[in-house]
């Protein structure tokens, strides 16, 4: 889309640093859609300059916030410890070193949900409050946050893209960009689209109960 | 497509006779696809943040989450209402204003990125003190702002506005552009004059480093955003009088793009060098990561 003047005057947030809280937050709060339920249990690992930082930036602060559904310019984001713990969600920080492919800003959040259910969400605040989630369990993705995304994990197998975007197209739905990521030939598979448009609930439902598909979600942009 | 150059908005906006502001409100409602009224509006909403940052700054302020910033804002506000400032009351107040701003960034606060988080405190500070002192209409102010932003983006392209990638002149240098911009444009400058007050104001601030203690936007960034005020005031000043760059204002940006690329990496944001490399620096990022 390019700059625009609101980039320049703007975002409206909290601070201390675009980077290190408003990009953390939306990092937390995409996690927390793609867990799809209220988080129990988050494992955060922080790494590079997130792991240095973190206490004096409020990035801890910001990704919870992020888990609670905070937006980037919510003023209770300097509350959001003592939040998650009034929700019951316990929360665990440990700085790590992920390896030399990560970007410095990098925070790993392996979250279970109220169910039970676990989920492994990897992104990276890439400066400006700019952000792409990188992994999601074992798929490589890249999500950025700014378009409207819809995950589906897929069998790896003909057709399942055809009939996926088929549905879009029927429901017209632009696609902006997309990418699929599998284990290995054949096994399961994810395919990340952002899309100019929202995709409506009957659709993604339609999506979601596909013969090769096992899930379907859809991250607004945030 | 917004302009490539600062020279070519100018030269636009002089043929059309309208300002800056007013050719980068039309411009942006085509590249966004909103009208008018609503890019005025959600401007005019950043500046009520920026008014509500500044107040609860001077009126309410807070330690950060360091303890290192807090409370600054208020003290030199304290020696202006008491008429002991040595600038005067309006400098005085634009001084406070903006060690309060970035006190409230530092704080947890909400504020507006202008362009970044860690120069949030120069644009308002500015600003709601010219509002004030010369008695300008906020909507007069609210386009300052749109001037401000025009003048931003192109910085943004041709060279950069963040300390990561530029050292402190991008992200507290172009604070200081975009403000003395804006002002000359408020008190009734020519877009000509704006473009000479953003040379001016980025000539002075060329090769400043980026060096924050412990990595984190509060020492020395709070600090300059107070001294860019100053440096945009200034500069407006020199081009309300007619006083003009000799280097015209896109060379200048060039000159600051291969400025930030000549700074070694320590000098920017990675609190290797300069004052994040000092003793009492080590020591208060060993205390503040226990």
């Amino acid at each position: 889309m390019g700059l625009n003047i609101f980039d320049i005057i703007g975002p409206v947030m909290i601070g201390p640093s675009s980077s290190h809280t408003a990009g953390a937050v939306r990092i937390g709060r995409i996690a927390g859609v793609i867990l799809g339920e209220p988080v129990k249990k988050a494992k955060i690992f922080l790494h590079g300059s997130f792991a240095q930082t973190y206490k004096g930036h409020g990035t801890n602060l910001a990704l919870v916030a992020g888990l609670l559904g905070y937006d980037t310019d919510n003023p209770k984001i300097k509350q959001a410890l003592i939040e998650a713990d009034n929700q019951g969600m316990e929360v665990e920080f440990i700085p790590a070193n992920l390896g030399s492919g990560f970007h410095p800003n990098t925070a790993k959040l392996v979250l279970t949900g109220a169910s039970g259910n676990t989920t492994t969400v990897t992104g990276a605040s890439v400066g400006g409050g700019n952000i792409v989630i990188t992994q999601i369990n074992q798929f490589k993705v890249d999500i950025s946050g700014d378009y409207h995304a819809l995950i589906v994990s897929h069998e790896d197998k003909p057709g399942a893209i055809a009939k996926v975007t088929a549905l879009l197209a029927e429901d017209g739905v632009n696609v902006a960009e997309m990418k699929v990521s599998r284990e290995q030939k054949g096994d399961l598979a994810m395919m990340v689209i952002e899309t100019d448009q929202e995709v409506s609930s009957e659709i993604l439902a339609k999506i979601h109960h596909l013969s090769l598909t096992s899930s379907a979600i859809m991250v607004k942009p945030i | 497509m917004f302009f490539k150059t600062i020279g070519e908005l100018v030269a636009y906006a002089e043929k059309e006779r309208v300002t800056i502001g007013q050719v980068v409100l039309e411009k942006q409602g085509i590249q966004l696809e909103k009208s008018k009224e609503d890019i005025f509006r959600q401007m005019g909403a950043h500046y009520r943040v920026m008014k509500e940052a500044s107040w609860q700054g001077i009126n309410h302020p807070a330690k950060s989450l360091s303890g290192l910033v807090g409370h600054d804002g208020k003290k030199v506000m304290n020696r202006v209402t008491n008429g002991q400032s040595i600038l005067g009351r309006f400098v005085g107040k634009v001084v406070a204003r903006s060690l309060a701003v970035g006190e409230v960034n530092a704080a947890m606060g909400k504020i507006v990125a202008a362009p970044t988080a860690g120069s949030c405190g120069v644009l308002p500070a500015c600003l709601l003190s010219v509002e004030e002192e010369f008695n300008v209409s906020e909507e007069k102010i609210v386009e300052g702002l749109l001037t401000a932003a025009g003048i931003g983006l192109i910085i943004a392209k041709n060279a950069s506005i963040s300390g990561a990638e530029g050292g402190c002149q991008a992200e507290c240098g172009s604070a200081a552009a975009m403000a003395a911009a804006a002002m000359v444009e408020i008190l009734g400058g020519t877009p000509s004059q704006a473009a000479h007050a953003t040379a001016i104001s980025l000539k002075n601030i060329l090769g400043l480093v980026c060096d924050p203690v412990a990595g984190l936007v509060e020492v020395p960034c709070v600090k300059r955003n107070a001294m860019a005020a100053i440096n945009a005031l200034t500069a407006a000043e020199m081009a309300l009088a007619g006083v003009e760059s000799v280097i015209p204002v896109d060379e200048v940006i060039s000159a600051m793009k291969e400025v930030g690329e000549a700074l070694p990496a320590s000098l920017k944001e990675t609190a290797q060098g300069g004052l994040a490399n000092t003793p009492t620096a080590r020591k208060l990022e060993k205390e503040l990561l226990k």
